[in-house]
């Protein structure tokens, strides 16, 4: 048994960010912004917590999939920006929703949402569970170094959830891991440990921009093509491409290295900005709302981001 | 060949005649950015089955660029 999406939800801050606001920030401009990362605004949090975003984008993926939410066996969620190590943003997700099933989270970046479905998977294989809540949310704003124009201009805060019932829709998916810290790294706290001697790196977002956008290029290409193969499908066969809203540029570019045209990339990066885990449930929930998805279409995922991970995966609507 | 490659990869990326573009011709000189020219290394990559190191990219000019390529093909 796999499983099908039943329903989705978001939910993203109110207060817009605009390019303007930023570059009252650091010098930057909103030509450039534009131009190099495709962002118009971002929602950045005035309060919410990376678990009450998750919890707000759970209600309605419950409301919108007709489920209870006493009918979910497991609660799974991906952030890299959650206010605490413990208790996980699953687990405040579980408190605020009333519910007693088991709950934890999952680290893969950006690439993570598609690590939770593949997750999701093996519990559906094992006939452990009928229903499950899965959530990306994430408070970047909290890992932005603000005084960095090169990171801070391209991330935002949100989260998008899926719950997920007995099904065939899931059909495959493609896991990639390159580990390294190189490229992509958040670092926690150091601690105030007198005797560690190692060196402190400020807590937020470092991103080698042309490795990542590389690195990022590369793993859409590879992973889609992987998967299609595996699959024997086509680009023919495929109603939408919905990328992790990283950089416009670098889904523009991917698009012109597969010859995919552009409009079968399902693209928000200009309103939210890079939102990591949350950015592809997010799309997913606002193309549903716009109507774009009709059951029995094929829907290809792909993700990257730290680990370095990627992963693409296909789902029948 | 590599030289010429590149040289309608710059013109058609920046809207420019091709001959306009020469061995000295420098990178940020003609207005390409970071991730213009790493769009450029790995379409050169694609085309001449060659894989370019992050590490080697500290190239000024289109000169330098087409060396590297070649010496890599060699």
């Amino acid at each position: 048994m796999s499983f099908s999406i039943l329903g989705t939800g978001m939910y993203v801050p109110d207060h817009v960010v605009t390019n303007d606001d930023m570059s009252k920030l650091v010098d930057t401009n909103d030509e450039w912004i534009r131009r190099r990362v495709g962002v118009g605004e971002r929602r950045l949090s005035t309060g919410e917590t990376a678990a009450d975003m998750a919890y707000f984008a759970a209600l309605r993926a419950l409301e919108k999939s007709g489920c209870a939410k006493e009918e979910i066996d497991l609660i799974l969620v991906a952030s890299v920006s959650g206010e605490d190590i413990s208790p996980s943003v699953a687990c405040m997700v579980q408190n605020k929703l009333g519910v007693t099933c088991p709950a934890f989270d999952i680290n893969a970046a950006c690439s993570a949402f598609i690590f939770l479905l593949e997750t999701a998977a093996g519990f559906f294989a094992r006939g452990k569970v009928k229903k499950v809540l899965i959530i990306g949310a994430e408070r970047l704003s909290r890992i932005m170094d603000f005084t960095d124009r090169s990171t801070c201009v391209i991330f935002g805060d949100g989260a998008g959830a899926a719950v997920l019932g007995e099904g065939d829709g899931y059909m495959d998916a493609v896991l990639h891991v390159k580990g390294g810290d190189d490229v992509i790294k958040i670092p926690q706290f150091q601690g105030m440990s007198p005797y560690f001697k190692g060196e402190q790196i400020k807590p937020y977002i470092h991103m080698k921009g042309q490795e990542t956008f590389k690195f990022a290029v590369s793993s859409i290409c590879h992973d889609t093509k992987e998967l299609l193969q595996r699959e024997s499908l086509t680009w023919d066969d495929i109603a939408y491409i919905v990328p992790h809203q990283a950089n416009r540029r670098i889904i523009d570019f991917a698009a012109s290295m597969l010859k995919v045209p552009k409009e079968k990339f399902y693209l928000n990066i200009e309103r939210y900005g890079n939102t990591s885990s949350a950015s592809i449930p997010i799309a997913l929930d606002e193309m549903d709302q716009k109507g774009m998805l009709q059951r029995g279409q094929l829907i290809l995922l792909t993700a990257f981001g730290g680990g370095l991970a990627s992963a693409a995966c296909l789902v029948r609507w | 060949m590599v030289f010429e490659k590149i040289a309608e990869m710059i013109a058609e990326k920046m809207d420019c005649e091709v001959s306009a573009v020469t061995a000295d011709s420098k990178f940020n000189e003609m207005g390409i950015d970071s991730l213009d020219f790493m769009e450029m290394l790995m379409q050169l990559e694609e085309e001449f089955g060659i894989e370019i190191d992050m590490g080697e990219e500290k190239l000024e000019t289109v000169g330098q660029l087409v060396a590297l390529i070649e010496a890599k093909q060699a």
